[in-house]
């Protein structure tokens, strides 16, 4: 198969994904216990999207000094229920991963 | 078409504000996406078409793997599947918010539908904002325009850029600012610690499925207290 096949097929496959219950709204009745769900969607998707993130290192799950990304993130969560800013929670996470990163360098 | 009145025009604005920050860490994401593709072989028109016919950055960079591996074409596609079926759930949490826009519309934000603009514009979505659809045609065009220039710089400039940028982490900032407000309750907490949970448990499964099915368990145990909370 050629490479531009395989992208014009994948590049199909997920608009067809990302299409799926946009195209079938009305046309479709999702089961009744699936429709209650939905405003949860965005807590569970991009919470296991960015939790590997913040959680591991190499694979394994870190929570100590070693892994100045998880207690940022924990620094960015305290801000984001204080304020619910996001540009204030980006500044404060990134100001403390590289605070964090000064300690460990200082520390080492 | 008619002229968008300024209220439209503020909701695109508005979503496109709501994206800018995710930048940070998808601009350097695409720079690499671009001279990964080069390196794995992929020609840099392709590499750059790739951007906007499939637009889907972790699918991109495990097409470019897998061509560089010489993998078979029907394993790629496959792979891109998979790698992409978490979107299913966001087409799900939308499809009801866009039921009345014309078809042109529905095709328009599902090509657009990315993990970043899904996330911008959900809490516009879903506490009803006017124009929701601008606000996510925003989010989505803003994300969009960023990627396929991030990819050109990574394409043309390859080589000669820094290789490890600090930035990726705006990433995971941006989606706690868009999520931690979402959680007013004892049960969204519980989803949100149980999918994280999952995630981490899961992470090792290949195509990214572990993220899918997280995201899949954590609903499930939504529906379960709801089902324990009710008289």
């Amino acid at each position: 198969m050629s490479l531009a096949m395989v992208m014009l097929v994948c590049g199909l496959i997920t608009f067809a994904i990302r299409l799926s219950f946009i195209a079938l709204e009305g046309r479709y009745r999702p089961p009744g216990w699936f429709v209650p769900l939905l405003p949860f969607v965005p807590i569970a998707a991009l919470t296991a999207l960015v939790a590997p993130d913040l959680l591991l290192v190499d694979g394994q799950v870190s929570l100590g000094a070693g892994n100045p990304r998880f207690w940022a993130g924990v620094v960015a969560i305290a801000v984001a229920a204080w304020r619910g800013s996001i540009l204030l929670t980006i500044g404060c996470g990134f100001a403390a991963l590289w605070l964090l990163r000064l300690a460990a360098q200082a520390a080492a | 078409m008619t002229a968008p009145t300024p209220g439209r025009g503020a909701a695109f604005l508005l979503g496109v504000r709501a994206l800018l920050p995710m930048h940070l860490g998808v601009v350097p994401f695409g720079i690499i996406y671009g001279v990964v593709a080069l390196q794995s072989g992929i020609p840099p028109l392709a590499a750059v078409l790739m951007s906007s016919v499939v637009f889907a950055g972790s699918a991109q960079f495990l097409l470019a793997q897998l061509v560089g591996a010489g993998a078979p074409g029907l394993l790629m596609i496959g792979a891109v599947g998979l790698v992409n079926l978490r979107h299913v759930l966001y087409s799900a949490s939308v499809a009801p918010m866009l039921r009345a826009l014309p078809r042109r519309w529905k095709v328009l934000l599902a090509y657009l539908l990315t993990d970043e603009a899904y996330a911008a514009a959900i809490p516009h979505l879903m506490s009803g904002a006017a124009h929701g659809h601008w606000i996510l045609f925003g989010a989505g065009f803003a994300l969009w325009a960023g990627w396929q220039a991030a990819t050109l710089v990574g394409v043309v400039l390859g080589a000669h850029l820094p290789a490890d940028l600090p930035f990726d982490f705006a990433l995971p900032l941006t989606f706690i600012a868009i999520v931690v407000p979402l959680l007013v309750d004892g049960r969204r907490i519980a989803v949100a610690v149980f999918a994280a949970a999952l995630a981490v448990l899961l992470e090792a499964w290949p195509y990214k499925l572990g993220l899918f099915f997280a995201a899949l368990g954590a609903l499930m145990l939504a529906g379960v207290l709801a089902r324990r909370s009710e008289p």
